[in-house]
């Protein structure tokens, strides 16, 4: 077991260091100048000069890469080209509110699609089974988008619960109303992805339902449903924590539309502003942030599965 | 071709590609005809709510929704078109490079797929338009680039399993190059697997179409989309709550056809679905 | 304890794969029921136990002990299997559960009917692993299924299925799976475990000198209806009908490969 952890962590050290490189090469593909930009229209050549060397891109490629990655490590991760404001400190805050609505959305996501997918494995054969079919294909197939503002038409404009848009200023030190401004976009995430997820769920109990072990299990004097809750549920948990990797990749990609949309102070927010001003220092952070999480994400969830199944313990 | 007609006989893949050709019809239609002009602005008439002559009303600028949603079919099956093909080249190259080269690039290339496959579509489409700026362009590279990893994983498995088959081993003994057997056996055999992915890809592209158009990296503002006319109404849904609902459904729509699409062609084209049947009988 | 099955038939999407099978195994009778793959034998069995797959439908007479068993409510079958009626399936892969230890599978049925728990059922475990011949019985308790081979496996199933005694056994194709080495260990020890139990078995195979090993008479099916039955020795000696004939000449085949 620890030596399976440490080959994983080698290779997600690997994965990290070779996402991280594709980005910065990436993002230095410009067919433009930064300097000259900031220095607009009628800046001078020393202006222009002056400028590159106090952002460091007079050095060579490989240098810039070698101190953004020491950076990481020290949590200096450079300077908004744009405002000049520290980047770990402007990812740092806006994660107070990315991190809290990807686990809210996690929960409402399992919340639906556990019950629902076992439901619909029970009643496969009867309409309301069907019906819990279609509802899901349509939800699988609505844009995240036109889900949250859909939410905020009835919800917000239509009954006035909850409020349509932002994050009080006050931030977390007022738990109530940063809660209540999670809720519709935590909704809106966890609802389409619930849908994605509860068909998962459902086809893998079916599988589960049809296992010869869990045959045997009704054969010896449980009932079939019995049998497959006893025997066949815990196969179904284990899958369910193997694709949750893909799930919270998806959850972080709803976010970032879902900031946009309910107007919240979070990374995916300031990821497509950054983007569209062409802030390379910050883009390049908050790029390599991201994929590092789901790269984390995807390691701990292969430990664990490692783990909990017995046959890939033990290599007797 | 009989899967296509095996296809026909499924009431939903009847149905998903009656509604995904209907929705390329009128993307091409649009093309020369269209109720009203699109992109004719007339400040009295904004707002309007569904009647005659604007079947779905108007927006804030005055323009008839329903023509903005059949030139904004064009983008969509544009990107669709695009990002499929992208993905299926992609997908096709980089599986097989690992399946016909020899060991050490195989395993380079098959860690590489493994860490691509890590990659969000969006953050990819993040990075494209962080330095070429948001157009169509971007969302077709990085949905095909995206799907096109995910492929190259479904056909690896698929060309290595057929890759064992009988005819494929009596072809080498036969003298056959690599590329040979690739075109020639390898890839009209795996043909119903990637025409599956390929349907699921289109769906994933019109909603990733939608999505970045929205954030403003993906239709630039001159081109119609439906993602696009979103965000335009986005700041008006307070007021005009219903306007947002019909290109909604239009993306809805599409991608649940799309969706249903490949499911169907995903049964018709299943060998082991027949099997299973006898496989009940003894 | 004895099983009637009358007129059984079985449907599966709208096509009867079993149909007008009838047959009786009285008290500590060794009944074989044989035939090709595809003809209906595994369903014949599955349709006794109530464990038919999902869109097979069966109809017709099942009678326990005097009591129609066919169509009951899955509580009450669930009620007569394994303590009643217990099962021991083809494929020793996939028939254990791959994520718990073996002595709990073992020990299951006799939890399930009789509320044995903790230490009880443990040496109960232990008892039946060595009763079905496997080695290091307190040891292999406490292994997972794939630390075992496809013969202990099997050893396993057959302890499994009787850990609350049951007084009937039905043995889908239990050594077809395996080894031709290991098959006539499983044999013997079926043969012994039910003779010394006077418990009942239905035997199903597709080998005539499988069969013959452990069965006294036996239903011959193609499919999915019986074409001949009688004594095995008179099967093995004259049989009637081609199916049969075919069957032997089979197992003739297959017996000449074992001794050369």
């Amino acid at each position: 077991m620890i030596r399976y952890a440490l080959t994983r962590i080698l290779l997600l050290a690997l994965g990290l260091l070779v996402s991280s490189a594709i980005i910065f090469a990436a993002l230095r593909v410009l067919p433009g100048d930064v300097a000259q930009m900031i220095a607009g229209a009628d800046g001078t050549p020393e202006q222009i000069a002056a400028i590159r060397s106090d952002l460091g891109l007079d050095r060579s490629l490989l240098a810039q890469y070698a101190e953004w990655i020491g950076g990481l490590f020290t949590g200096d991760l450079g300077s908004s080209l744009v405002t000049g404001s520290p980047v770990a400190d402007q990812i740092a805050q806006k994660a107070r509110v990315t991190i809290p609505l990807g686990v809210f959305s996690l929960v409402i996501a399992l919340a639906i699609a556990v019950p629902l997918g076992l439901l619909g494995a029970h009643r496969r054969d009867r309409p309301s089974g069907t019906a819990l079919n279609v509802v899901t294909q349509l939800l699988a197939a609505v844009p995240v988008v036109w889900a949250g503002l859909m939410l905020v038409v009835v919800f917000a404009v239509g009954l006035d619960w909850l409020p349509a848009q932002g994050f009080p200023r006050a931030g977390w030190r007022d738990p109530g109303s940063a809660l209540r401004a999670l809720v519709l976009p935590a909704l809106t995430i966890g609802v389409v992805e619930g849908a994605l997820l509860m068909r998962f769920v459902r086809s893998a109990t079916l599988a589960a339902a049809g296992e010869d072990f869990v045959r045997t299990a009704a054969a010896k004097g449980l009932t079939r449903n019995r049998a497959l809750v006893r025997h066949g549920l815990p196969a179904v948990g284990l899958s369910i924590i193997t694709v949750l990797g893909v799930q919270i990749a998806g959850i972080m990609v709803g976010a970032v539309v879902v900031e946009q949309v309910f107007t919240l102070p979070g990374i995916g927010r300031m990821l497509v502003a950054d983007v569209g001003a062409r802030d390379l220092t910050m883009v390049q952070s908050e790029l390599f942030v991201l994929t590092a999480f789901v790269l984390v994400v995807g390691f701990i969830v292969d430990l664990i599965h490692h783990a909990v199944d017995p046959r890939l313990r033990e290599r007797a | 071709m009989s899967w296509f007609h095996r296809l026909w006989r499924i009431p939903t893949g009847r149905a998903a590609l009656v509604v995904v050709a209907v929705i390329g019809i009128v993307a091409a239609v649009s093309l020369v005809w269209t109720p009203l002009d699109p992109a004719r602005a007339d400040a009295y008439t904004a707002w309007a709510p569904p009647g005659w002559p604007h079947l779905l009303g108007t927006d804030g600028t005055g323009r008839d929704i329903a023509s903005l949603l059949m030139a904004g079919a064009r983008s969509t099956v544009v990107v669709a078109l695009g990002a499929s093909i992208v993905a299926i080249v992609v997908g096709v190259a980089l599986a097989a490079l690992g399946a016909l080269t020899s060991r050490p690039v195989r395993e380079a290339v098959a860690v590489a797929v493994d860490v691509l496959i890590a990659f969000p579509v969006l953050l990819i489409a993040m990075m494209i338009a962080a330095v070429w700026g948001g157009s169509l362009w971007v969302v077709i590279w990085s949905v095909g680039i995206g799907y096109g990893v995910n492929i190259a994983r479904v056909a690896r498995g698929e060309l290595r399993r057929i890759g064992r088959a009988d005819f494929v081993l009596a072809a080498r003994a036969s003298g056959l190059t690599g590329g040979q057997i690739l075109t020639r056996h390898l890839l009209p055999n795996t043909a119903p697997v990637f025409i599956v992915q390929l349907s699921w890809s289109m769906a994933a592209a019109v909603l990733a179409e939608a999505g970045l158009s929205f954030l403003g990296v993906g239709a630039p503002v001159t081109l119609p989309s439906w993602g696009l006319l979103l965000s335009e109404l986005q700041g008006y849904v307070a007021i005009h709550p219903l306007s947002v609902v019909w290109p909604g459904l239009a993306i809805t729509l599409t991608v649940l056809a799309l969706n249903l699409l490949g499911d169907a062609l995903r049964e018709a084209t299943d060998p082991r679905l027949t099997r299973t049947r006898s496989e009940a009988r003894s | 304890m004895t099983l009637v099955v009358r007129e059984l038939a079985i449907e599966i999407d709208g096509s009867r794969v079993v149909d007008g099978v009838s047959f009786e195994v009285p008290s500590g009778a060794r009944l074989g029921i044989i035939g090709e793959s595809g003809s209906g034998k595994s369903l014949t069995a599955l349709a006794v136990m109530g464990l038919l797959p999902h869109g097979a439908h069966a109809t017709g007479s099942v009678t326990w002990n005097g009591r129609e068993i066919l169509g009951l409510p899955d509580r009450e079958l669930a009620a007569i299997r394994g303590s009643e009626i217990g099962m021991v399936f083809q494929e020793p892969q996939t028939a254990l559960n791959p994520i718990r230890r073996v002595g709990g599978q073992i020990a299951e049925a006799a939890r399930i009917h009789r509320g044995v728990r903790g230490p009880e059922a443990r040496a109960l475990a232990e008892r039946l692993a060595a009763a079905v011949g496997l080695p290091d019985p307190a040891g292999i308790v406490r292994r997972y299924p794939h630390q075992l081979s496809g013969g202990q496996r099997q050893r396993v199933g057959i302890a499994a299925a009787l850990a609350a005694e049951p007084s009937l056994i039905i043995a889908d194709e239990p050594t077809t799976a395996l080894d031709v080495t290991v098959q006539k260990g499983i044999l013997e020890l079926l043969a012994s475990i039910v003779a010394d139990r006077g418990a009942s078995l239905v035997f199903i195979t597709h080998d005539l000198a499988v069969l013959a090993q452990v069965a006294t008479h036996a239903v011959v099916l193609e499919r999915g209806r019986v074409v001949e039955e009688g004594a095995v020795a008179d099967l093995l000696s004259a049989p009637t009908h081609p199916v049969t004939q075919g069957l032997l000449r089979d197992s003739k085949a297959t017996l000449w490969r074992r001794h050369d």
